[in-house]
Parts: structure tokens; sequence; C-alpha cells
């Protein structure tokens, strides 16, 4: 029955149902129709207070120190009378602050100081890693006995590598199951109704198994209480065990134990969380100040006649802290047994469960993301994303405390009792108390004095307890225990200034605490509060009255022209001008010059500011924009995750305003040159008409004179006659030329002239172009020179309309040759892969600025120097030639231009085509 | 007998211009661009001139400009002949000085009519 598998398959089987508890809540809770919508559950839940300590530890103590473990559940009975007040402030004060763990309160109080919630944080992790500790070995030691008995059971670690020992698998276990429970979705309220209701559940469990134990006790393996009692009466030894003497530190460790007990379990993170943070109603609150002090009271009635039975009936070798489990086991019970110990293993759990979450809330919310978003490593662009990381950093905090847990457990364990550990952590927790109380009851406490007094007053915690206990687990040289260190004797841990007529506890207490309040108030009377500060103090003062709070005023840290610029970036100039012009300055005498823009922004302005930020932008980033400049604030992560939904609105929204806006901004851009263009093609168009006008009117104004010459003058002489018909003939050519060229250049321009390309050699075409125009040169005496210096010049072009540029171009150089001795050569070679035609003449040139523009339409060049005499009787050229030229080569893929002549000195125009790819002749056949 | 100066660089024009001024009765001296007109005007100062607007080198609005900026041919008669048809232009010869302004290409009764005309009340 009590085999090792048993045990596990029943410890897996409950962890099991508890998850199925924990989800079956969640669902609930999203369906609306919470499970833990009731004061007891709410009662019950506060119960995770009663841990493995509770179960297995008060019997131990008992049996140590008589009744003396009952202070610390008188402690939380006292704190549960003062609930309607205290708790009820502190669950009105979280649910407006959007509260999600004791550090994120302190840090909200004191003005929402980053570094505050931070230094809450650590000292958790520090304070509370033992009390983890505390119920790894709670679980193993509980197994260790449950699965050896007869046999000693202590587990002992040291010897052990640590894969050997069970807590730390135990660990992992936890900490695996947490994740599962704790971290299955981020829910920013941090409220986690499915794990309260297993936490309520677990408290029903170790109560049941509990009592079960006690009732076993009493009545079975004794005659009920009478009989008990008057077996204890008859052993002297056992009777002065159990007085009211037995208390450490006597009467003033009485007060000392109370007070520790109290604070510890408003302070504690795990009851923080459950009575604050997963409080649904706040009326919950009155049934569970007497229902929770109740559970308390039965879970404790039956603690002495279960130690005072250890005592009488087992060895003096057993350990007091497992009479719970060996008293079962030495009646030689199967069930029973196993039932304590899943009472045990629940005790554990559900503190881990939930002290695991508030601390990995904290390490996320407190110490991770502050430091990611300040060092903007983090590009969150969403809440999803925000999410994910939030979840993975608990994930890996939930690991990391566990470890933490089991380390201290390895190195610290064995050698404090159960009661001892718990008791450290209890005194760490303490120390929130008075930055917490005194915070919410005085509104002048100060960011500066509630820090100093946290970490005095954890200093002298450690000094006095943590430390201690690393030196008696033979970590540290124990010596200074005694002697003080470096022989200051007044420095001892457990007799700082000479104290030694204290408890441990009560001592450490005494000390940390006075330097802890001392400091608050102290330093609180000589430091100033921010303004932000004043308005969270006055928020959490009077959370019971949030009427009389007046609205935040911003810090001012910030420069006006700081605070200019942001507001032009996002408001433009005339609205900052307003914003900066409006309030109370604006007033003030003109004879005072205005403030400059390096002098820091009032507040009143920065709330200006704010306001018509939040106008244009929502609240929420208007916070995080002003929040940017003015610096220093911790924003608790409600307000991220909104501000990131609403700023990552903002920002897609203004991401698709700027695409929008600069796809409309190069629209009308191209809108803006198109329109250049077609103003410049019109104005060019117009240009060309007026200028196509002019030519076509040029020949028809000699047209219409002479034949109205030849029509009006009957007397003409026959030679005169023939001259003037010869001209109408000559300029009736001209102007059917020249329509020919327009239409021309206007298909070349709108991309319809028809080219037939096709393989044909240049040097034929070149000798077929001089045949052409050889006859009307020698008319004019042009001596036309060729040299041609390939055999073959293969191309690929249109042969006629090469031609038409050839001849054009011998056409044009005999127009600009020399007057009087007319020269022209045409010259065809090689040029790397192309073959160039030039044609050159012996006139005078074309200057350089001149030889891009004969190639615009209508260009016509001038011959100075040239009287009528000599250009009489030549038609002048319509000034459309070279342009069509240059777009037939430029259409065949080849370049022409002018360049100077090398033989004739004139001008020398240069057409070059590439040379045609090199076929078989087979295919130059097919061609 | 009246003088008339032909300036065109058109070689055809020239031609029928100067045969109908002769056929007319008038004298005819002819320049090709606007610097010989010029020159024509200060070798033998004629009694009209037909002008044409586009020349090689200076343009015929250049010749107008320095002819009537000069107070001996401030009132020599001078008709623009133009292929240009816009009205702009014809404003811009008129405000000039010019006296008559001639379309290309013309009707050439009306042309020696208008040179008649010119003569005539120039006496």
């Amino acid at each position: 029955m009590r085999t090792d598998a048993v045990v596990l398959t029943v410890a897996f089987g409950y962890l099991a149902l508890l998850f199925v508890i924990a989800a079956w809540g969640d669902r609930r809770a999203e369906q609306g129709r919470s499970l833990i919508g009731s004061p007891t559950v709410y009662a019950l839940s506060i119960a995770v207070y009663c841990t493995a300590w509770t179960f297995y530890g008060s019997v131990g103590r008992a049996a140590q120190f008589g009744p003396s473990f009952l202070l610390i559940y008188l402690g939380p009975t006292l704190a549960m009378l003062i609930a309607p007040f205290v708790i009820r402030k502190m669950v009105r004060i979280a649910s407006a602050q959007r509260i999600t763990s004791i550090a994120d309160f302190i840090s909200a109080r004191y003005g929402k100081s980053a570094s505050l919630g931070a230094l809450v944080a650590i000292i958790a992790l520090i304070g509370i890693t033992p009390y983890i500790a505390l119920q790894l070995k709670a679980i193993t030691v509980s197994h260790a006995v449950l699965v050896n008995y007869p046999l000693a059971a202590e587990a002992s670690i040291a010897d052990e590598s640590f894969w050997a020992d069970k807590s730390f698998w135990v660990a992992l276990v936890l900490a695996v199951f947490i994740i599962l429970f704790g971290t299955r979705h981020l829910d920013a309220s941090e409220r986690h109704e499915g794990m309260v209701a297993a936490i309520a559940f677990e408290s029903i469990i170790k109560l049941v198994a509990f009592l079960s134990v006690g009732i076993f006790t009493l009545f079975v393996m004794f005659n009920g209480p009478g009989d008990l009692f008057a077996r204890v009466a008859a052993t002297p030894e056992l009777a002065g065990a159990l007085s009211l003497d037995a208390v450490p530190g006597g009467a003033t460790g009485w007060v000392g134990m109370l007070v520790l007990a109290m604070l510890a379990f408003i302070t504690l993170p795990r009851q923080f969380q459950v009575m604050v943070v997963e409080n649904v109603d706040e009326r919950h609150i009155k049934r569970a100040s007497w229902l929770f002090p109740l559970y308390l009271l039965a879970i404790n009635v039956l603690v002495i006649p279960i130690a005072m039975a250890g005592m009488l009936l087992m060895s003096n070798g057993t350990d007091p802290d497992s009479f719970v489990l060996t008293l079962p086991l030495s009646a030689g019970l199967g069930g029973l047994p196993l039932l304590v110990f899943i009472g045990g293993l629940s005790a554990a759990t559900s503190m881990v469960i939930v002290e695991t979450i508030a601390l990995s809330t904290m390490v996320s919310n407190q110490l991770v993301m502050p430091l990611l978003l300040r060092s903007r490593l983090l590009h969150l662009g969403s809440r999803g994303q925000l999410a994910g990381w939030l979840l993975g950093i608990r994930r890996v905090a939930i690991v990391l405390i566990l470890l933490l847990g089991y380390l201290y457990h390895a190195l610290i364990g064995d050698s404090y009792s159960l009661v001892t550990i718990g008791l450290v952590s209890f005194a760490a927790a303490c120390q929130f108390a008075p930055a917490m109380l005194i915070g919410m009851y005085w509104r002048g406490a100060t960011r500066d004095g509630a820090g100093l007094g946290l970490i005095a007053g954890t200093l002298i915690w450690a000094w006095t307890l943590l430390i201690p206990g690393f030196a008696q687990s033979g970590w540290l040289d124990a010596g200074f225990l005694e002697q003080g260190p470096w022989g200051l004797e007044w420095l001892r841990p457990y007799a700082l200034f000479g104290l030694d007529t204290l408890d441990i506890y009560s001592h450490s207490l005494l000390w940390s605490l006075s330097a802890n309040v001392g400091l608050l108030v102290g330093i609180s009377l000589f430091s100033r509060q921010t303004p932000l500060e004043q308005t969270q103090a006055a928020l959490f003062t009077e959370a019971m009255h949030p009427g009389l709070v007046q609205t935040t005023l911003w810090q001012g840290k910030t420069t006006r022209g700081e605070l200019r610029a942001l507001l032009d970036r996002y408001l433009g100039a005339g609205a900052t001008a307003r914003v900066f012009a409006g309030g109370p300055a604006a007033s003030v005498s003109t004879a005072e010059p205005p403030p400059r823009d390096d002098q820091p922004a009032s507040s009143a302005l920065i709330a200006r500011a704010e306001q018509a930020l939040s106008g244009a932008l929502g609240n929420a980033s208007a916070r995080v924009l002003i929040n940017s400049l003015v610096r220093g604030e911790a924003l608790d992560m409600e307000s991220i995750l909104s501000i990131l939904d609403t700023t990552s609105e903002t920002l897609e929204v203004n991401r698709r305003l700027e695409q929008k806006s600069s796809e409309l901004a190069r629209a009308s851009e191209e809108l803006r040159a198109a329109n250049e263009r077609l103003r410049e093609l019109d104005r060019l168009k117009d240009e060309f008409v007026a200028m196509v006008s002019h030519e076509l009117r040029t020949p028809l104004t000699s047209i219409r004179a002479f034949a109205e010459i030849l029509r009006d003058s009957h007397a003409l002489p026959e030679e005169k006659r023939v001259h003037f018909l010869d001209v109408v003939v000559l300029e009736s050519q001209r102007l059917s030329r020249l329509i020919e060229e327009i239409l021309d250049l206007a298909r070349l321009e709108s991309g319809r002239l028809t080219l037939e390309p096709q393989r044909l050699d240049l040097v034929a075409l070149a000798r077929h172009s001089v045949d052409a125009v050889h006859r009307l040169q020698e008319n004019r005496g042009v001596v036309l020179e060729v040299a041609i210096e390939v055999d073959r010049a293969q191309v690929i072009g249109d042969p006629d309309r090469l031609e038409q540029v050839i001849i054009n171009l011998l056409d044009n150089a005999g127009k600009f040759a020399d007057h009087d001795a007319p020269r022209v050569r045409l010259r065809l070679y090689r040029h790397k892969t192309h073959y160039r035609l030039a044609v050159e003449d012996n006139g005078p040139g074309i200057a350089e600025d001149e030889r891009e523009r004969v190639f615009e339409k209508f260009h016509q060049i001038q011959r100075p120097g040239e009287s009528a005499d000599k250009t009489r009787g030549r038609p002048r050229g319509s000034g459309l030639g070279l342009p069509i030229s240059r777009g037939i080569i430029a259409h065949l893929g080849g370049r022409l231009w002018v360049e100077n002549a090398s033989f004739l000195g004139g001008a020398c125009l240069v057409m070059e085509l590439p040379e045609a790819p090199s076929i078989s002749s087979e295919e130059a056949q097919q061609e | 007998m009246a003088k008339v100066l032909v300036v065109d660089d058109e070689p055809n024009i020239v031609l029928s211009l100067e045969f109908l001024m002769q056929q007319a009765g008038f004298d005819v001296v002819t320049a090709e661009d606007g610097e010989s007109a010029l020159a024509r005007v200060s070798e033998g100062a004629p009694d009209l001139v037909l002008l044409d607007i586009s020349l090689p080198g200076i343009s015929g609005f250049d010749v107008l400009e320095r002819l009537r900026s000069d107070p001996a041919h401030s009132r020599l008669p001078i008709i623009m002949l133009t292929a240009h048809g816009r009205e702009v232009e014809r404003e811009k010869g008129m405000a000039l000085g010019a006296d008559d302004y001639i379309t290309k290409p013309f009707s050439t009764q009306a042309l020696v009519g208008k040179v008649k005309s010119l003569l005539d009340e120039a006496g």
C-alpha cells in the first residue's frame, strides 16, 4: 500500500485533479459564472496561509516550545479582526490602481517608483526563497517518512548529488505544474480564478487530512482527550514542556511572535495575492474576517493533542515535525498516512503555487519588463508580442524561483527546523509593512523614506537572521555569531547593540522594524514628494473617499523646448503655440521676458500639453508621450498593456496615414511632373505647329506670288515666264517634300514609323547613295570623294530609310560646303564592333554649342557672311532632315552626331551602326 | 521714282517682290538679312521698306526698331511681311511702329495696292 509507485501515483493524481479544478475554474470565469464568487471560497483561499509548516511544523513546534505555535495563528486572527478596515482599503486601492502584486502596490503608493517596485521584488525574492525551500523539504521528508517507515527517515541531502535528491525533482515537477497552472494565458488584471478555486479546494483537503489524524489519535490511539491529558499529566517532563513558559524569550517573545505573524499575514506576497489581488468582491472580506479565524482554530485545535501523543508514544529519535505521519504509521495503518501525505502535499503545493505566481509576476513586472522597456531592447509592436514576452519571462522566473528554493534547501535545509525557516521568511515579509501600512494612512510618507526604510530593515534582517542561518549550516565560520564581526561585539547578529534578552526573531524584528519605521518617518519628514507622488499618496490615503483627491499633475522634469518639439510633431505649430500661450503665464505683465525654451516646463504647462495630446491621440498615448519626456516613472503593467493597445492602433493608423500621404505626395508630384511634361509638350507642339505653318507658308508664298504674276502679267517675256514657272514647280516640290518630312517626323515621334530592318551591306548602300546624289552634286560643282575602308559592312537596317539618311547627309554637306570650291567626303570605316559612315565638308563647320542644336526640329544653320546672291537658287533645308535622320538611326540602334571634320576642316556628321551578328551563309540565304 | 527696299531671306520671295515692285514702277533694292538691310538704308534712303520678320542674324523686328529709333527714318513707311500668322506678332510689329503687317502668302494685288497708298500718303 505504501510503495513508492503508489505514493507517486497518488501524488500525481492529486496534482492532476488540482489542474482539472483550475481549468474548470478558468472556464467558468470565462463564461461569466465564476466559481469564486463566494465569500467562503475567498476565506478558504486565504487559508493558503496554512502551509506544510502548519501541517507538519505546528506539531513540531508544540512539541519543542509548547503552545507558542498558536501565536503564528493568533496574529492573523487579530489581523482579520481589523480586515474590514485595512484589507478592504487595500482591495479598494488595488482595484482602482490595477495593482498586480505587493511590489506594485508599494511602487504605486510612492509615485509609481520603478526603483521601489524593483527593491520590493528583490527583497521578496530573497526573503521568500527559504519559505519555498521549506515546502520542498516538507514534501521530500514526508515522502521519505511514508516510504521508509519504520526506518529513520530524515532525508540527508549533503552527501548526495542533486539528481539523486528528490527535492530537486519535486522542484522541477512543481515548476512545470505551476507553468501549466498559472501562465496558461495572460490576464492583465493578474487574476487567476482557476488557481483560487484549486487553492480553496486544497485548503479543504489539508484541513480534512489534519483533523483525521487528530481524531484518530484522540479517539483510536487514546480513549478521548481525558485519557490523553491524564497520561501526559503522569509524565512530568511533558507537563512542563507544554506550559506557556516554554515560549522562547518569555513575554516579549509572545509579543514579538504575535506582531511578526500579524504583519506577515498581510505582507507575504501570496497572502497579498489571494486577499487583495484575487479578491473579486470586497464584501467577501466580511465573512472571511470570522470564517478564516475559524479555519485556523479548526486546524490548530488538535495540534497539542497530536504533539502530546507523539511525545508519549514515539521514540526519542523521531522528528516531532513528522508526528502527523508517524503516529498513524506506528498504528500500522495504510490509508490514513497516505491521506496525511496528500494533506501535507496540498498545504505545500498551495503555498508554492501562489507564492511562485506572485513572485514571478513581480519579477516580470517590476524587474525585467521595466529594464527591457527602458533599455529599448524590446521593440514591441503589439499587445500579443508583449503577452508572449511576459509569459516567457514569467515561465523562466517560475523555474528560477523554484531552483533558488531548491538551492536554499540544499544548502541550509538540514540545519533549520520547518518553523525556523518559516519565521525567517516572515521577518523578511514584515519589512514591507511600514511602507505599505504607513503609506496607506499617512499622506506624508515619501518614496525616499520608504526606500531607505526598506533597505535598512532588510539589511538588518539579513544580518540577524539570514546570514546566521548560513553560518549555522556551516557555510560560514560561525565564530562571528559569538564574537561579532572583526571582534565588534555590539554587531553580533543575535545580540545587536548588546540586546541579548530576546529570542532571535523578536530581536531581529525589533531592530529591523525600528530602523525601517524610523527611517521611513524620519526621512519622509525631511524629503519632498513629487507631484505624482503627492497625487498617489492622496489616492491611497483617501481611497475610501476618492472624491477628495485632485487630478494628476505632472512632475516638471522636462524643458519647454522639448515639450514644444513633441507637441509640434503631433499637433503642428499652431496648436502648439496655443498650448504655450494659454494658461496664467499669458496674463503676466509683458515687461517680463517670456520663459526661454531651456527653462523647465511647469507642471501646469505639461498638464495642458497632455490634455492637448489626449485630444489628438487618446489618453494612453498622450501619457506615454509625455512620460517619454518627463522620464523616471514606472508604469504599471496594465497601463503598458493598454498603452500598447492604443499606441499600436494609433501607430498603425499613423503609419497608414503617413503611407497614404506619402502616396498622395508622390502621386501629386507625378501629376505635377506629368503636367509639366504636358505643358512642355503642349508648348513644343504649339511651337512645332507654328514652325510647320511658317515652313509651309514660305514655299506657298512664292507659289502664290508667281502664280498671280503669271496670271496678271500678260506681256511677260517667254524666258521670264519659264523661269517663274520653274520656281512654282520647285517650290511645289519643296512643299511636298516638307509635308513628307513632317509626316515622317510625326511617325517617328509617335513610334509609328514602319521600318523594315534586314541584314544589309552598308558598303553597297553607301555606293548606291553616292550614285543617287552624284549628278546633282556635279551640277552644283561639288567634288565628292568616297573612301570606303572595308570590304563589307554587315548591319541591320531598313535600306530605303538608311539611303534616305545617307542622301540627306550628303545633301546637307553639299549645301554647307565651301561656296567657291565645294568638297564633300564620304568615309566608311570600322570602329570596334560598329561601322561608321562619316560625311564631311569643307565649309565653315559647326560651332561647338551648335552641334546638338542642329538636330532640333526646324533648326536652321546660320551661314554668316554669305550674300543673298550666293544662296540664290539653292533650296534651303526644311530643318527637319537631321532630326528625322537621327530618329531613324536611333531606331536601328545606332547614333548620329556632329564632330570636327578631320580631312576637309568643315562639319562632319557621323552615323554609327552596330555590326550585325555573324551568321552562317545558310542562314544568310534564308534571310 | 520711288525706291522700295525688299528684305527677305527666301530668294524666290525676293524675286517675286522685286518683279512686282518693278512692274508697279518703283526702283528696287534687295537685302537677304537684317544687317544688309540696314546697310542699304544708310547707302541711299528708300521710300518704303518691305521687311520680312524671320531673318538670319538680326530679325526684322530688330531692323524695325533700329530704323524707328533713328529720327531720319522715323517716318519711313515700313510694311512687315511674315509667315507667322500669330496675332501677338502682328501687335508687336504695330507697336514697334510698322505701318502695315502682311501675312504670307499674300495677294500680290493687295500688296502692291498697300505699297502705293503708303507712298501716296508719304507724298
